[in-house]
């Protein structure tokens, strides 16, 4: 983005503060336009009218981001990737997660490809209220004949809405395959230094987003997006080589410094999304945990530090897990807030004879214990004593959470335990243990001490709950 | 550019070339052409159009010909060497890569080093570590390109002064070892390759054992006696007790400069600092995912407890990947930014309690408790992952040392953060060809 401050981007809007946006005044709207949580489409009038065609073309302009956004795929499960303005997280945001990609290959059998397909299709693993999934299926030539590997092409479009990424330098392979495949917008893996005429050509004749790779080459591969963008050419992605092991892993990461510094910098000719290929891992270790491990760890090195897009090979859980929680980690808007409102709150139908927990208001510890009690049908009270955002342990080590947070925490929402449950019992979590006696003291009920992992409630309420002396 | 070339543009072409007319000639067979798309044209298909072209050309030079013309003469004087009709020619594809040099400048604003503090004193030094260990240095964020970074990153291992509960895959490592901190000292460092060994005194918890400072002091002498690299002392967390238990403590290790651990906001931290600076040791100072909160417990160790500059290691606090990392991560890379910045109420080396990955449930439990989940796979390979990933993301944003646990965790960590420093000599594969690589 060209521009930082709302004062700069108000000078293009009406201001007429005619609140279409959703906003209040033009100024308001201004301020989302820099913190990118609108865009300048949203500014209805600018849109409609014709006499404000030019201001929003050049308000635009200056808005978009430094890195170029490079769509792959169509419909619902197409990836966005690129389109970052900061080099550091906190200081904005970062922008489309980076997406991850898993093998197939043209020389597996029909079983084989079902079952890896099925597996990058439908992992999912809850978190924080949704599920992270995976993203797209890298196709990669080995056989080196072009019918086969279109002939695999076809197979994986029939069994994946996922994007694709077509893996190979030979352009009669990657021809064949865009055959085939080109309506699915998918992308094209790679021109290098022999053969990107050819796949020049073909990025324009099927008008499919393309990868330059120059292993540990930054000069070629400038002067190669150079190229491309003078053609037309500028739906492209950096593969600058992912050297996985030694003194070239330590250049690879450098590379990736480099490149997204000169982006964001303001050199436009290296702004595009950069791709790692972390399944290099795999030729640099014969055994498939210590491959898994070490994909995983440079996979994670180059997500937290500037990849867009990479590919892979484990799809063991243990890889997978760390991998997508790391992305998640790294994506997550800092901006955004990090808690729940405190008060009681109800799952399900919780009546006087329902457990009553208690528990942080740090978003994650709440949508934890909730998914946890609310996947298993419990119906209850959860008490969201007001930590500042702070999960259990720390919290108590902290002092956030204290009998007087709790009962306060009840006073507020009205809650007399008393008069609306049978037991005047709360359950503290297990990591809360030393807070019993001063709660029982100040809030005036009984007190049991749950699991230390609300994972465990279920199986624990079966046990103490309803609890044994009324 | 003219999109279809038609007999009757061959024929104004063939004007061009003083052929007067064709008038009573057939050709036979369609020759519409199209030329699709306005903008760069694909080498194939520039090929392709060429020889198409070049087909019509001889087609109608032959039709010429026949009707008595010096055609080839004519085409040697007028068309030059392209031998092409300039109606049928593509808008140039760009033969040659254009020239670029890629550069990026080093930073500029990264102009204060981090503060060096060494761990461990050797006999020269009035103490017994077989060798000291100096972490920090650094003049640019970890592993970039703009400064070289003079010290790799160190691993201390977490040892225990009484049996504990931990997940299964860490505990089946130690369980020959739980009852006795010296040999569970011993493993970490000649088995599991720890740079430093922490002994976390946990046993004095007055809700545990309430283990008296003085005897939990001996602990740290055998502790000491065992193995010869530099230690890190841990309290057990309780805020009242812990400033007695590190007093008692460093005195002990006097002269062997360990690290405290810790002072924080919550506990008596000047009778922690006072031990520190008393017995020649350095000083952990905790605060909890706050910047602020770490700048004025620094800036308290400084001026009011006169702690020097080389004896302060900060940790601002580890959460577990999944659990709050994305805040433990920023957290760290502000702080090491202000630091490089100039900002030297928070210019110093971090340490991280990598181990609270353990407390992420999807490093120890056996399944996701949650039915909507995928299959999570064994656990026994999950757990040292956490662990792994956890520490490498934060050892990203600037952090220089890891509390650890889990042996492989260890190893690979090492193994990461060392090859980005630029200490491991591999051979790494040909990656050229790798679309076809057997994996």
């Amino acid at each position: 983005m060209k521009i930082n401050s709302p004062l700069d981007a108000y000078k293009y809007l009406p201001g007429t503060n005619c609140g279409r946006c959703g906003e209040d005044t033009c100024m308001a709207f201004a301020s989302h336009l820099i913190d990118r949580s609108k865009s300048a489409e949203d500014c209805l009038p600018m849109v409609e009218e014709d006499k404000y065609a030019k201001k929003l073309e050049e308000l635009e302009k200056l808005l978009a981001p430094e890195i170029r956004e490079v769509t792959i795929g169509t419909g619902e499960k197409s990836v966005t990737i690129g389109g970052d303005d900061v080099l550091f997280r906190h200081k904005l945001t970062f922008f489309n997660k980076t997406a991850y990609a898993y093998d197939v290959t043209d020389t597996m059998d029909d079983k084989e490809l079902e079952e890896r397909i099925n597996t990058i299709q439908t992992f999912k693993k809850f978190y924080v209220g949704e599920f992270l999934t995976l993203d797209m299926v890298a196709v990669r030539c080995v056989s080196g004949k072009p019918e086969t590997f279109a002939d695999t092409v076809k197979k994986v479009i029939g069994l994946t809405e996922l994007p694709l990424v077509l893996c190979s330098f030979d352009t009669a392979v990657l021809k064949a395959a865009l055959e085939v495949a080109a309506d699915k917008k998918p992308l094209m893996y790679a021109a290098n230094q022999e053969n990107w005429k050819e796949v020049a050509g073909l990025a324009k004749e099927y008008e499919v987003p393309v990868t330059l790779f120059t292993p540990n080459d930054l000069d070629l591969l400038k002067s190669m997006a150079k190229t491309f963008a003078e053609m037309g050419i500028e739906e492209l992605v950096l593969d600058p080589g992912t050297f996985p092991t030694g003194k070239e892993m330590k250049t690879t990461f450098e590379n990736f410094l480099k490149i997204r510094r000169a982006g964001i910098g303001g050199d436009g000719e290296v702004a595009y999304p950069i791709m790692a290929v972390p399944l290099t891992a795999w030729m640099a270790y014969d055994d498939d945990v210590s491959a898994s491990y070490w994909e995983t760890v440079v996979a994670s090195v180059l997500t937290v530090k500037y990849g867009d897009i990479m590919i892979m090979h484990s799809i063991e859980p243990y890889a997978l897990l760390p991998e997508m929680h790391l992305r998640d980690t790294i994506y997550t808007d800092p901006r955004k807030p990090v808690t729940v409102d405190p008060g009681v709150w109800e799952v399900g139908s919780p009546t006087a004879d329902s457990p009553i927990i208690v528990t942080t208001n740090f978003a994650l510890t709440y949508y934890t214990v909730e998914s946890d009690i609310s996947s298993n049908k419990i119906d209850c009270y959860i008490v969201v004593a007001d930590t500042e955002g702070i999960g259990v342990e720390a919290a108590v080590a902290g002092g956030q959470l204290t009998a007087d947070k709790i009962k306060k925490t009840l006073e507020n929402a009205k809650f007399d335990l008393k008069e609306k449950t049978s037991y005047n019992t709360v359950i503290l979590p297990g990591l809360s243990a030393r807070l019993q006696g001063d709660v029982e003291d100040k809030v005036g009920s009984k007190v049991l001490i749950g699991p230390a992992d609300s994972g465990r409630l279920p199986g624990w309420l079966e046990k103490n709950w309803p609890p044994q002396d009324k | 550019m003219s999109d279809k070339l038609k007999l009757s543009d061959l024929n104004s072409i063939l004007k061009d070339l003083d052929v007067e007319s064709l008038e009573g000639v057939t050709i036979e067979g369609d020759i519409e052409l199209d030329i699709q798309g306005g903008g760069g044209m694909n080498p194939a298909m520039a090929y392709a159009l060429g020889h198409e072209a070049a087909q019509i050309s001889l087609h109608v030079a032959n039709i010429a010909r026949m009707l008595g013309y010096p055609v080839d003469q004519l085409f040697a004087q007028c068309l030059g060497a392209g031998g092409e009709t300039a109606a049928l020619q593509a808008e140039p594809a760009i033969e040659e890569l254009m020239q670029a040099k890629f550069d990026v400048a080093r930073s500029s604003e990264w102009n204060t080093p981090i503060q060096e503090v060494t761990l461990g004193a050797t006999s020269a030094d009035g103490g017994s570590r077989g060798h000291t260990i100096t972490l920090g240095g650094e003049k640019a964020m970890p592993f970039y390109f703009d400064a070289e970074m003079p010290n790799r990153n160190y691993v201390t291992m977490d040892v225990f002064d009484m049996p504990i509960s931990m997940a299964k895959s860490v505990k089946s490592n130690y369980e020959d070892v739980m009852g006795d901190p010296a040999e569970w000292a011993k493993k970490v460092v000649n088995e599991y390759n720890a740079d430093m060994v922490t002994i976390h005194l946990i046993s004095t918890d007055p809700l545990i054992n309430d283990t008296p400072a003085k005897e939990a002091a001996k602990v740290v002498e055998d502790v000491l006696q065992a193995v010869n690299v530099p230690i890190v002392i841990g309290g057990s967390g309780n805020p009242q007790k812990d400033p007695e238990v590190l007093e008692k403590a460093a005195e002990v290790a006097e002269g062997e400069r360990a690290l405290l651990a810790s002072a924080s906001l919550n506990l008596d931290y000047e009778r922690v600092a006072k031990a520190a600076t008393d017995y020649g040791h350095a000083v952990l100072s905790w605060t909890q995912l706050e910047i602020n909160a770490q700048k004025e417990l620094n800036r308290k160790l400084m001026k009011q407890c006169n702690v020097p500059r080389d004896s302060i290691v900060m940790d601002p606090t580890t959460a577990a990947l999944g659990y709050g990392l994305d805040y433990a991560y920023s957290n760290m890379e502000r702080i090491r930014l202000s630091a490089l910045m100039g900002d030297d109420e928070l210019n110093f080396p971090m340490s991280s309690g990598t181990t609270n990955a353990w407390g992420a449930r999807e490093s120890w439990m056996k399944e996701s408790p949650l039915k909507e989940d995928s299959d999570w796979g064994p656990r026994e390979y999950r757990g040292p992952i956490w662990e792994i990933v956890t520490g490498l993301s934060l050892a990203l944003a600037g952090n220089d040392m890891f509390m650890m646990m889990h042996p492989t965790s260890v190893q690979v960590l090492k193994e990461i953060t060392q090859t980005l420093y630029g200490n491991i000599e591999a051979k790494t594969p040909d990656i050229t060809n790798w679309i076809t690589a057997e994996v």
